[in-house]
């Protein structure tokens, strides 16, 4: 991972639209009246689903307002973790596990068909301007592995030419179903053969 | 109190204490480079660590606190392990290349590795490069150098009381920056040039300049405002190269303001070295005979009471003394240490003298603010002021508008009523100044200058005395005077009286004066006339350029002398360079003026003239101590009242005195500072 890079074009102007404020108001309940800065992480969150699944400088700014806490430790926090976009990032943004077990499993296959297909840096645009990809760590879904994230779906249990299909789906905007690409039910087995205590796929 | 054992000695220690600090205790010294005692906090940078008995692992002793029967041990095998590997990993991404860099010499790092270090490097990788932020004028930066001890984040957030240092991204990737790439906006940004433990933050106008063991330093005292900040004076041949703090906890801590430590460029610049006088409307270089034969034939041809004489606010205690007794000697009753008229009272060293102490700051529960801005006038104060509200949290109000001091407060009013209501009892604030222990009333120049200064004044210590805050523990009563040499000039009665309002300043608007002698006073606002000026001083700056004879004198590095600040506390600044080109000290001058006239010696030799000076002083003659409290008789009078708006005078930071403005770097930090008012309009 690198120093993420703030955009060069950045928006002038940013606010909660009217949904997104009652929400913000919502959250901002949880906390104590004087600990209202606790709140940044949901709400940079928030205004990242709101932009486009990116934040630009002038949310952070709007919401160090909002919270009445300094724009530097806004910043600070948004460079600080890894789910937080500072450049715009494509309708689908992928990303690729390449944490052990799914290095293990062939994950290096799958970067090599997302420089081939969407473009050959991490974090830049394909050409339609549709998909982004990046490598991330671990993300939990070891026993499906290899596996990747796009948005806020699972596609799992990957191999080269299932891949290039999804890609491929992606970047013509049709999405395939996410789950296992190998008819497993979540991380259930795959063959239903072995009983435990008495259970089918337990 | 508990105790701890410390490599198996028993020593006792204070609840609350950190093992570093213990160990400090104990003599035994800890590396660091995060932990600074007047910071809070970080443990980030693991140089600290020591080995407890029944811990496993190293502890980070400036984070652990100390307890009870706790073994530690700072001299094993262990601990030497753990810092060098600490160090080893310190020094993995820190460029190897001291001889240019400006921190070299005084570098913790430095220090550090080689006390404590490994004698080689194992790392063959490539290291990481970090792009240089920019940071104003001041502040010089070489990122790649940066070991993320925070210190500089820590100190803007915490001290200065403006967040605008961070810390951005994570592990491999961190780098320090300000939002966006600005300069930060505190009177008080150099000092994380000191705090640095490497070279990432160094001083930009000092760059490239010298090697710190190539100076002379000498201890001195500060002139730029009136808190007598503690300063070291490095030099190098005549130049002064930079002015850095010294620490005293009573006055500055270990801060100093910008203006104190980059002003000092302004003493290379403009400067008065040789003897001027204007013939055909030219200034003409001359000698000091023919100056004198010319000022004393002056002064034998004009009668004294169309002479005045006026000192400015960089002179020194001395100066000012010998100024007074040269013009008593020539008969002269006209002469005047303020810049603008302002009511004073100097029956008492009460009545002038900042009371409460600014160590003194930190017990108050209640602080008003009549009139002044304490983060332009006295910046340093200012930060005790914040550290204080920190601390206590304790209720601040002000009356008159002085824009961000770096600390909330409640504006009160505008208006001299708000004043009189208080003073009547019958305002919003006054069960709240009831219930204080410790009030502070900070009462400011601004505020003097009133037509209702007198009442203001007078109102104030009646009100204070009547309710008991002026008493034997604690006097609430402050002035918040602005100049270094005033409370001096206050002691020498350097004023017309009675109480000096209008007639200096009456007379010499009216142009009733023929002879004006200034003293490195350049802050009058004064249109010439028809008056012969005589101007002794350092610098060319607004009042040499009328002058009709230019004396050449010392600046304030340049010769000795005492300065009383604020506080009334005495301080001595010590000369550090000789003066240059053909100066003279400023009570030799007059000496050779007096001699010219009346054949006689105003002092012989430099001792009388101390002896002399100091047995002029009120109150309080001993070196660094505050002036025991005298309240046991009090004057009290009265004033009229008039209604007026009470505006707090803005002043210039950067530019408030002739050193400054002859300075470059503050000439910079004004256009930086003007710009990024602007910017902020818009954006």
């Amino acid at each position: 991972m690198s120093l993420k890079k703030i955009h060069d074009n950045q928006p002038d102007k940013f606010e909660f639209t009217k949904a997104n404020l009652e929400l913000a108001d919502k959250i901002l309940k949880k906390y104590p009246s004087d600990q209202k800065k606790s709140a940044v992480m949901p709400l940079l969150y928030l205004a990242q689903n709101q932009n486009e699944n990116w934040i630009p400088l002038a949310a952070m700014k709007y919401i160090g307002k909002l919270l009445s806490m300094p724009y530097i430790n806004v910043y600070e926090i948004a460079t600080f973790y890894s789910m937080y976009n500072l450049a715009p990032v494509g309708k689908y943004f992928i990303q690729v596990c390449t944490t052990s077990p799914c290095a293990l499993r062939g994950s290096n296959k799958l970067v090599d068909i997302c420089k081939e297909k969407i473009s050959n840096n991490q974090n830049e645009l394909s050409q339609n301007k549709l998909c982004s990809w990046t490598e991330v760590e671990c993300l939990g879904a070891c026993i499906n592995a290899p596996m990747m994230q796009v948005n806020e779906d699972y596609y799992e249990d990957l191999d080269e030419t299932n891949t290039k299909k999804i890609l491929n789906s992606f970047l013509e905007d049709k999405p395939l179903k996410p789950g296992s690409y190998r008819n497993r039910k979540n991380s259930a087995p795959e063959k239903n053969q072995i009983l435990t205590n008495g259970h089918k796929n337990a | 109190m508990p105790k701890i054992f410390i490599n198996n000695n028993e020593i006792e220690f204070k609840e609350g204490m950190t093992v570093l600090q213990a160990c400090e205790l104990a003599g035994v010294e800890i590396p660091r480079f995060c932990y600074h005692e007047r910071l809070s906090i970080a443990g980030n940078c693991r140089m600290c660590l020591v080995e407890m008995e029944k811990s496993a692992k190293p502890i980070a002793s400036c984070a652990m606190p100390a307890a009870e029967g706790m073994k530690i041990k700072t001299n094993t095998k262990m601990v030497e392990k753990a810092r060098k590997g600490v160090m080893e990993f310190l020094l993995v991404n820190h460029p190897l290349d001291c001889p240019v860099c400006d921190q070299g010499g005084e570098c913790d790092l430095q220090d550090q590795s080689l006390y404590y270090g490994f004698d080689g490097s194992r790392f063959k990788e490539n290291k990481r490069l970090v792009k240089d932020k920019y940071m104003g004028p001041l502040i010089k930066t070489q990122m790649t150098r940066c070991i993320h001890c925070t210190r500089c984040i820590r100190f803007a957030t915490e001290v200065a009381g403006v967040s605008e240092l961070g810390a951005i991204g994570r592990g491999e990737d961190m780098e320090i920056t300000t939002y966006l790439e600005k300069s930060m906006t505190s009177e008080l940004s150099g000092n994380v040039i000191d705090l640095c433990p490497v070279g990432a933050l160094t001083s930009k106008p000092y760059a490239f300049e010298a090697r710190p063991w190539e100076l002379k330093k000498t201890e001195s005292i500060d002139v730029m405002d009136a808190v007598g900040t503690n300063i070291r004076v490095d030099s190098y041949g005549w130049e002064v190269k930079r002015i850095l703090p010294r620490l005293n906890n009573q006055i500055n801590e270990e801060w100093i303001s910008d203006k104190t430590r980059y002003a000092c460029d302004g003493l290379l610049k403009q400067r008065l070295d040789k003897v001027y006088i204007r013939k055909n409307n030219q200034l003409v270089e001359s000698n000091w005979d023919d100056a004198i034969n010319l000022i004393s034939s002056k002064i034998k041809s004009t009668s004294s009471e169309k002479i005045a004489g006026h000192v400015g606010g960089l002179s020194s205690f001395e100066t000012i003394n010998s100024f007074k007794k040269f013009l008593e000697e020539i008969n002269v009753k006209n002469y005047e240490f303020r810049e603008k008229d302002f009511y004073v009272n100097p029956d008492q060293k009460m009545n002038y003298i900042f009371n409460s102490s600014i160590q003194g700051i930190e017990k108050a529960d209640f602080i008003l603010l009549v009139g002044t801005n304490p983060r332009h006038e006295a910046t340093i104060l200012n930060a005790r002021i914040r550290k204080t509200y920190l601390k206590n949290k304790l209720p601040i109000f002000s009356i008159g508008d002085p824009g961000d001091l770096t600390y909330p407060y409640k504006i009160v009013g505008n208006k001299t009523e708000d004043i009189q209501k208080i003073l009547d009892g019958k305002s919003e604030i006054n069960d709240l100044l009831k219930k204080s222990k410790n009030p502070l009333i900070i009462i400011g120049e601004s505020a003097l200058e009133l037509k209702s200064g007198k009442y203001i004044f007078e109102g104030f210590k009646e009100f204070l005395y009547k309710n008991k805050f002026i008493n034997e523990d604690w006097n609430s009563f402050n002035i918040l005077t602005q100049n270094a040499a005033t409370v001096g000039a206050l002691d020498l009665n350097f004023f017309n009286k009675p109480n000096g309002r209008g007639s200096f300043f009456d007379k010499m608007n009216n142009h009733n004066f023929d002879l004006l002698y200034l003293v490195g006073s350049d802050e009058l606002n004064f249109q010439k006339n028809n008056e012969f000026i005589i101007y002794q001083g350092s610098h060319g700056d607004r009042m040499a350029q009328i002058a009709d004879v230019i004396l050449p004198s010392p600046a304030y590095t340049e010769q000795n002398g005492f300065f009383i600040n604020l506080e009334g506390r005495l301080q001595k600044a010590f000369k550090a360079t000789n003066p240059i080109g053909n100066a003279k000290e400023d009570w030799k001058i007059f000496n050779l003026i007096v001699d010219k006239i009346k054949n006689k010696n105003l002092f012989t030799n430099y001792k009388t003239l101390i002896e002399d000076s100091l047995s002029k002083i009120k109150e309080n003659k001993n070196i660094d101590t505050l002036p025991e409290p005298q309240i046991k008789k009090i004057n009290l009078s009265s004033g009229n009242f008039y209604s007026e708006q009470v505006l707090i005078r803005p002043i210039d930071y950067y530019f408030s005195n002739p050193i400054a403005r002859a300075s470059k770097t503050m000439s910079d930090c004004r256009i930086e500072k003007i710009h990024n008012s602007e910017n902020r309009k818009t954006g």
